[in-house]
């Protein structure tokens, strides 16, 4: 059984679908729908397949989440629509149910933050409710729990078919759809859709899934008659009178189904409170850096260092003991890649998942706290000044965190011009795997400055990014992209998400340590202990990787830094930044010895060149499937490079003439 | 007089939507029928989004999006209505 969740954004559904599927998840991915898409099986069930949709407001297909879903319903044929919807909300909430119905799949309404109602001062008869809707609605809270068992066993004695609802009232709407009603059916027959959900979208303008429907020209001249005649009988263009008749029968169901006490709720009005500061005239800014500032300075500074640093030493006794105990009197060659290759490889990788683990979780709690939202509101002036809107300024920063969560987060922007933006913008926001190397690097050569220096670098990369915006809006004249954004009331996060966030990370990063990384210990290793012939060799500067490296040196000349064992670091942090640091490692032994390599001119411009270049594979990979196109990624990338190339070498020349 | 005319905490009933296309469908599906009431809640720092409340949640818009919707000022001001 498939069943589909859906729900607004913001509404719970998160959290219902951890709360079903448990640790029981994994990306699904559809053909025909461009997009991976969470799925789970609901307590285990196999026969209960469970896929977690984005979050939306309506099923014109306006921006990419909409598109996705309602294409799922079209082309994946689920068994059952799971709902979620908000009681603290429910107005908004039903456009969608109300939608949803048309479609003709079965439909199960999990009414959801039951447990806010009282609270909010609303009162709901929920038998009232039912009756209006015609669907089984289900109360319950996501967050505590409640109702789940009763939702799943009403998820599973769904109906076949829905009685089709409320477009057969007295309107005068209802009368002139009734009159379509069988244009359609003679053009598909296979199909669960309703004709009436084809109807109201043909209405609406949306003239797209006529041809994913293969419904004839002629039908669609039939209902194009019917939809002029609507217009001149309301004096009212279609669109309007569509969607108006759906909310004049929810005003309807709410005037007899809720009962306020207050005009706002109660999270409202908390929220309002926190935003007279939060969102204030003169406190907004100075807050948000505050925040910001605390993010960075936590994750980097206190908790990430300290808790590294224990994790450091541990790794380093680990990998002597398993040197001491294993490796005395074996092969050198094989101790040579088990101790040198592998373990002090992922070693310098793995020290950081506590670094990387903190920055997630304080970026998780911005965005399900509901400020994130706030950030999008009072950045979008001045981010429209360099051609950008609020919306970027979110993966933009989860982009400090890493480019292909980043990347993915812009799948809610409905103007592509801004989102081919921000995707090329993110890898200039310096993510946390390269956070290890300016670590090591700056503490190598500027002591106690190091920290100046890495916050110089963490500024350059925004700066760039700006820059490099405001030049495309200037040349190319853009028009600015348009920008409606909910803001949430404020919530506590919920633990449970977060947790299973921080595991999902966590495990992403072990993988990526344990596969890519790993092999990529190995290749290096391979490359730079062998020759051309594959003999072993121990000076490396003979090795493979020496020649490939020498071999495009002249490239990087201009920039300060030639060497073949930094060009070979710079190579392989192509598998991921991580590993420019663990390469670096392996190459000189021990990184103090770059000391003998470069002064602190050309460490800053190799800093700055790693800061811009093109970013690891598995951001390629995220930035191919969001821009649907191999070439348009591989752009992105040239263009980056070339960036860093011109900043390195403006600011090695700069630097060198001030010095 | 649109709803960038209002002034924050000040509210009004929408008349009419202007424009077309995306915008205009996206407020339509957001709520933004004729009859509704509307209020002006606050403005971004730097002038620009304004935040709205409409049919009991907020929602934020830019001023040349809101300056499409036709309103008409309550005088009145009764914060226990719709």
């Amino acid at each position: 059984m498939k069943i589909a969740l859906i729900g607004n954004q913001n509404c719970g559904k998160t959290t219902l679908f951890n709360q079903l599927t448990g640790s029981n998840q994994h990306v699904g991915n559809f053909p025909g729908v461009t997009i991976e898409s969470k799925v789970g099986y609901i307590y285990k069930d196999k026969k209960l397949e469970l896929v977690d949709l984005p979050g939306i407001y309506s099923l014109s297909p306006y921006s990419k989440e909409e598109v996705i879903t309602r294409d799922f319903l079209i082309e994946e044929n689920p068994d059952v629509i799971l709902n979620i919807i908000d009681a603290t909300n429910l107005e908004r909430n039903l456009y969608l149910t109300l939608q949803l119905q048309e479609t003709g799949i079965p439909l199960v309404v999990a009414l959801n933050m039951m447990d806010e109602l009282e609270k909010s001062h609303l009162s709901l008869n929920l038998a009232h409710l039912k009756e209006f809707l015609k669907v089984p609605i289900i109360p319950i809270s996501a967050l505590k729990k409640e109702g789940l068992k009763e939702l799943v066993d009403q998820v599973k004695s769904v109906q076949k078919k829905l009685p089709i609802c409320y477009y057969y009232d007295n309107s005068k709407l209802s009368s002139f759809i009734a009159e379509s009603k069988n244009l359609i059916a003679t053009d598909n027959k296979e199909s669960k859709i309703n004709d009436l959900f084809i109807i109201t979208q043909v209405l609406e303008g949306n003239l797209d899934i006529a041809d994913k429907y293969g419904i004839s020209q002629d039908t669609i001249d039939k209902l194009n008659k019917l939809k002029s005649k609507i217009e001149q009988s309301y004096n009212l263009d279609c669109e309007a009178v569509v969607v108006d008749y759906r909310y004049q029968l929810i005003e309807k169901i709410i005037n007899s189904c809720l009962k306020r006490e207050t005009f706002e709720t109660e999270e409202q009005r908390r929220s309002r409170k926190i935003d007279r500061f939060f969102t204030n005239r003169y406190l907004a800014f100075p807050i948000l850096f505050l925040i910001l500032g605390l993010v960075f300075y936590l994750s980097f500074g206190v908790i990430g260092n300290t808790l590294s640093t224990i994790f450091e030493q541990m790794i380093a006794s680990f990998i002597s003991f398993i040197d001491v105990t294993f490796f005395y009197d074996v092969n050198m060659i094989l101790r040579s890649l088990i101790i040198d290759g592998v373990l002090n490889g992922i070693g310098s990788v793995l020290i950081f998942i506590p670094t990387i683990l903190v920055l997630f979780l304080f970026l998780s709690l911005l965005e399900d706290s509901g400020y994130m939202a706030r950030i999008a509101f009072i950045v979008d002036k001045p981010m429209r000044f360099f051609g950008l809107s609020g919306k970027s300024f979110v993966p933009l920063l989860l982009g400090f965190g890493c480019s292909v969560p980043a990347v993915m987060a812009t799948r809610t922007f409905n103007s592509d011009r801004e989102r081919r933006m921000t995707i090329f913008l993110v890898p200039f926001m310096s993510c946390s795997a390269k956070l290890p190397i300016y670590a090591v690097l700056t503490a190598a050569f500027f002591g106690n400055k190091a920290p100046f220096v890495m916050m110089f670098l963490y500024g350059l990369g925004i700066v760039v990014a700006l820059m490099f915006s405001l030049i495309v809006k200037v040349l190319f004249k853009s028009v600015p992209p348009p920008f409606v954004l909910e803001l949430p009331s404020y919530r506590f996060p919920s633990l449970k998400s977060t947790g299973m966030l921080m595991k999902e990370r966590c495990k992403d990063f072990l993988k990526k340590a344990f596969s890519i990384i790993f092999l990529a210990t190995i290749v290096v290793w391979f490359l730079q202990s062998f020759d051309l012939r594959l003999n072993y060799v121990t000076d490396s500067s003979v090795s493979l990787m020496a020649m490939m490296a020498k071999s495009i040196s002249p490239f990087f000349q201009p920039l300060g830094f030639n060497q073949w064992e930094i060009i070979s670091a710079l190579i392989t942090g192509l598998i991921a930044k991580e590993t420019v640091l663990s390469t670096l490692q392996i190459l000189l032994g021990s990184i103090d010895t770059i000391h003998q390599l470069l002064g602190p001119l050309e460490v800053m411009s190799l800093l700055v060149f790693i800061l811009l270049y093109m970013p690891c594979v598995a951001a390629f990979a995220a930035i191919k499937r969001e821009l649907h196109s191999t070439f348009d990624a591989i752009l992105h990338m040239l263009l980056q490079t070339s960036i860093a190339w011109l900043c390195s070498f403006l600011f090695y020349v700069i630097g060198g003439l001030l010095i | 007089m649109t709803i960038a005319d209002l002034k924050p905490h000040q509210s009004g009933i929408i008349v009419r939507l202007c424009g077309s296309g995306y915008i205009r469908h996206r407020l339509l599906e957001l709520g933004f029928t004729p009859k509704t009431k509307v209020t002006l809640q606050k403005v971004a720092p730097f002038g620009d989004p304004l935040e709205l409340s409409i049919r009991g949640y907020e929602i934020s818009i830019l001023k040349k999006d809101a300056k499409l919707v036709i309103i008409e000022a309550i005088k009145d001001e009764n914060r226990f209505n719709r």
